[in-house]
């Protein structure tokens, strides 16, 4: 118990971290679901984290209440950017939703209401490490359950084909923009929860190299299933440590080692670090089994 | 007639790739449609499905116009489809490709799943019943569980009917379907034709396989140059001097 009370008092930071990445590593695998390269996610989070902020210090908003709406403001700005930019494919849907992360840190760098490129500071640190893991463990099922729903088995057709995808009946439009919302909502929330743990955020940590960074999560862990990114989180926001537990403290070589397990994975693993521990089953064995019978 | 197709003309820039062609497929038939290379059969189903807007002309299925219908709503008037380039979902296995493609008749609600409703569970064994009867009556039951991407080129053509039968259309429309296949899986595909119009399916086909075409279809439009050229029973086509003159050429061409 001593033991684990000491590693909470060194290491909590770095598990509090791992479950915001692993929430905004989520957040972009819904949108990747359905076959959609976002890259912004981090600004969604900006939203979240900025939203709830200003609603907690300047207007007195309870925690519960914020994380709502930092979560809602997200959606609804991920709902009204889809509508446009979800008509453009692969490259170019993420080059325009990397311009709009750079037009939500430019705008965050230059309003007042959101404390300029000092950032916004003085938020109660209200998030717990326990909360932080409830609400992962709420958006794993959640996920878990859509893949295999209506929504989910069109998120998985757009992915694979779009244009049969829309022969068999899915409203392509509908689909890609609910997952780009619902991806939205899970950004914001990571983001306000952030907000609310760190005391102070800032524009330049919604930028682009958390939107990258998001990415390498799901594509080292894997974005096929939710497992995935929260694997490529856990690994990637706990390497450094790793690193420093090994005696490599340089910061070259922490990026050369994250390059390096970047190339490995795409070489030897393209379905991502999951796919060296499950095959993904569907089905029941039963009803397989029932097949055989009745071609014998 | 479950299907009336009135002037359609598409335009590809300069180049015309249907002018005007008008012909009707009735309720319950088996209907070729054949032509050339370039003939624009496929740019045809392409805009019968909604996956290509027509430059003109009208469709009519049923008692609605449906020329300006994206392929979404198309579908879900009952008209599913197969590709010339096969476009199946590569990753998925053959099971699940069967499972997406029942989109348009199982709900699969999520807020019962969340609660782990005991009934949720019941349909969703059922639809999967479902699925893997489509399976096994496309000779596929024994695959259900492989990668679509792993299947021979005729096990692609027929999880793709496969697919298309998921949401139980009642115009089929089929692109090539025996493209590539050998002779007994032909016979095979030819079969559930059949017993798919037996049951009171529409289906329109593509094909380039004369003998498949003449044996199976009870009426062949002949496409050439984006015109029809004549639509009628096999024996009538078969001899009608303009069709044997756009496969085989003028006779008296050097005359």
């Amino acid at each position: 118990m001593a033991q684990l009370t000491y590693f909470f008092a060194v290491y909590g930071s770095l598990v509090n971290f791992i479950g915001i990445n692993a929430l905004l590593a989520l957040s972009l695998y819904v949108t990747l679901s359905a076959g959609q390269l976002s890259l912004g996610n981090a600004a969604f989070a900006g939203i979240g984290g900025y939203t709830a902020g200003i609603l907690t210090t300047q207007f007195g908003f309870p925690y519960s209440l914020s994380l709502l709406a930092g979560s809602l403001a997200a959606a609804l700005v991920g709902f009204l950017l889809g509508l446009p930019v979800l008509r453009l494919r692969g490259v170019f849907l993420a080059i325009a939703t990397l311009s709009f992360g750079e037009v939500v840190r430019i705008a965050a760098i230059n309003l007042k209401i959101t404390g300029g490129a000092e950032g916004l500071m003085g938020m109660p640190t209200h998030t717990k490490t326990g909360f932080i893991y409830l609400v992962i463990i709420g958006v794993c099922y959640f996920l878990a359950k859509l893949r295999y729903s209506k929504a989910g088995w069109s998120f998985e057709s757009i992915r694979e084909d779009e244009t049969a995808a829309a022969a068999m009946g899915i409203n392509t439009t509908y689909y890609k923009t609910l997952a780009f919302t619902i991806g939205a909502f899970i950004a914001g929330l990571a983001g306000a929860m952030y907000a609310h743990l760190s005391y102070i955020i800032t524009p330049g940590e919604f930028g682009f190299s958390a939107a990258v960074n998001l990415l390498i999560y799901c594509i080292v862990g894997g974005s096929r299933v939710w497992v995935g990114p929260v694997l490529g989180a856990a690994l990637l926001t706990a390497l450094p440590e790793i690193l420093r537990g090994t005696g490599i403290t340089a910061g070259p070589i922490r990026m050369f080692v994250n390059g390096l397990i970047l190339l490995i994975v795409i070489l030897f693993l393209p379905n991502g670090l999951v796919s060296l521990f499950q095959r993904c089953r569907t089905v029941d064995a039963g009803v397989l089994a029932g097949a055989e019978i009745e071609e014998k | 007639m479950l299907l009336e197709i009135n002037q359609i003309t598409r335009h590809f820039g300069g180049l015309c790739a249907l002018a005007g062609v008008s012909f009707g497929v009735e309720s319950g038939s088996v209907h070729g449609l054949i032509g050339p290379n370039g003939a624009g059969k496929t740019t045809l189903i392409n805009i019968l499905s909604g996956i290509t807007p027509a430059t003109s002309g009208s469709l009519r299925l049923g008692d609605l116009q449906i020329e300006t219908f994206p392929a979404h709503k198309v579908a879900a008037l009952g008209v599913a489809r197969t590709f010339q380039n096969i476009r199946l979902f590569p990753a998925l296995t053959c099971l699940e490709n069967v499972i997406a493609g029942q989109h348009l008749v199982a709900p699969r609600p999520l807020l019962p799943r969340l609660m782990c409703l005991p009934a949720a569970r019941r349909q969703e064994e059922a639809y999967q019943k479902q699925s893997l009867e489509i399976l096994v009556r496309v000779g596929l039951g024994d695959r259900a569980d492989l990668p679509a991407q792993h299947l021979s080129y005729g096990e692609r053509r027929r999880l793709e009917i496969a697919r298309a039968l998921a949401s139980r259309p009642r115009l089929l429309l089929l692109d090539e379907p025996v493209a590539g296949m050998r002779r007994q899986e032909m016979m095979g595909v030819a079969e559930l034709i059949r017993s798919l119009a037996s049951e009171g399916m529409t289906i329109l086909l593509i094909e380039h396989n004369m003998a498949f075409v003449m044996e199976l279809c009870s009426r062949i439009t002949v496409l050439n140059f984006g015109s029809v050229i004549t639509t009628g029973g096999p024996s009538e086509v078969g001899i009608h001097p303009e069709v044997i003159e756009a496969y085989l050429g003028k006779t008296d061409h050097y005359a």
